[in-house]
């Protein structure tokens, strides 16, 4: 037990040192390091997505507290917590006491310059690996590029495809609140895997 | 300062940012205006003109926006102890509803309707992702050099088993480099 409270703290610090951008920008770290420790199955990733945008408080404070949880109960959840939270704590503290001026900082300017579209990369690749489990109905959603296109077709997943059309249109055009999408997707779910 | 008096902005700074996180859905940049109206307007904490420095550095520095506002405004107000009872306060509501969702989760994803539910919602989530991604590009990409950074990142990101952390590092390598060679250009 007291090696996995270490673990996720050391883990989940790693992950808040490491949260640039905010948001959606990190879930490919996180997905990584809570995927490669065996904590949840990237698929289990993906609710803790779903949950966050439904509830209070950004991703990766909620990834912390559900895999936490998950693995070691309400202290499991303390450490990881405090983890994700500790890097941020040092480094704001320490900007607040010698009063860091950002502005005044050319090296932290040209790594944000290069840090900027990282993120827009990132962002896109979790797009892309989600996307890639989600509709396709294979282990993991690895599909062989190279294979023929009636083999891929068979594996699609139609309904996943149709729930994404309507939802990118809902929320691109008609610009609906990302917890109404959320909802309408779980909706057109309930019905499409009924029938 | 005297004692007693510290010690009830501390317990007032937990109380305001335990509001803010209960309120902090999705996160992000959305909730912005809602910490201005808390410490600028509510509570005058922090003059007006300071504050658009501090959401500049708080974008800059690791962390999420919500908690390292909440860190940098309990430091200013009360000390050390202010910026935990901050962070402490911003933190405890998504916790509190996490663990309850965590505990039951399993359980609750055995019911055949939500399992299903949750089948929708993943598409959803990539709609969604999608739409941020729109979103910006336009603020974070701003000529060649960051199409490149991007599709480079994407790439490896994708195709590879490479850890995020060192396509950070290797990225804000990349911004200096790139930037002190344009320096030396102008000049």
């Amino acid at each position: 037990m007291y090696k996995l409270y270490v673990e996720l703290l050391v883990t989940f610090f790693k992950i808040g040192l490491f949260t640039i951008g905010g948001g959606y920008a990190m879930i490919p770290l996180i997905q990584q390091e809570i995927v490669r420790h065996g904590w949840l199955t990237f698929k289990e990733t993906i609710d803790v997505i779903a949950i966050s945008e439904m509830t209070p408080g950004p991703f990766a404070i909620n990834a912390a507290t559900f895999v936490g949880v998950k693995t070691g109960g309400i202290p499991g959840a303390t450490f990881a917590t405090v983890g994700v939270v500790l890097p941020s704590f040092i480094i704001v503290t320490l900007v607040a006491k010698y009063s860091v001026r950002f502005k005044d900082q050319p090296l932290l300017q040209y790594a944000l310059y290069g840090l900027r579209p990282a993120v827009i990369g990132l962002i896109a690749s979790a797009a892309f690996l989600i996307a890639r489990t989600t509709f396709f109905m294979t282990p993991n959603g690895s599909v062989c590029v190279f294979a023929d296109i009636g083999n891929i077709l068979k594996v699609v997943n139609w309904r996943a495809v149709l729930i994404f059309v309507v939802a990118i249109i809902a929320s691109l055009k008609y610009k609906i609140h990302p917890i109404l999408l959320i909802v309408l997707s779980g909706v057109l779910g309930v019905i499409l895997y009924s029938v | 300062m005297d004692k007693g008096d510290k010690l009830k902005k501390i317990r007032k700074l937990f109380f305001v940012f335990f509001r803010i996180g209960a309120f902090t859905f999705g996160g992000g940049l959305a909730m912005i205006p809602f910490i201005k109206r808390e410490i600028v307007d509510s509570n005058h904490w922090i003059e007006e003109e300071e504050i658009v420095d501090i959401f500049a550095m708080v974008q800059s520095v690791p962390g999420v926006i919500a908690v390292n506002s909440a860190i940098f405004v309990g430091y200013r107000i009360a000390g050390i102890w202010g910026a935990v009872a901050s962070a402490v306060g911003v933190v405890l509501p998504s916790f509190i509803v996490i663990s309850a969702i965590a505990l039951f989760f399993s359980s609750f994803k055995n019911i055949p309707v939500v399992a299903r539910a949750f089948e929708g919602i993943s598409a959803g989530v990539v709609a969604l992702i999608i739409t941020a991604l729109f979103q910006l590009i336009k603020p974070s990409i701003k000529d060649d050099y960051g199409w490149t950074i991007a599709a480079v990142v994407f790439a490896i990101m994708s195709l590879t088993n490479i850890s995020a952390i060192y396509v950070l590092l290797a990225s804000a390598a990349a911004g200096i480099i790139i930037s002190y060679m344009k320096k030396r250009k102008e000049a």
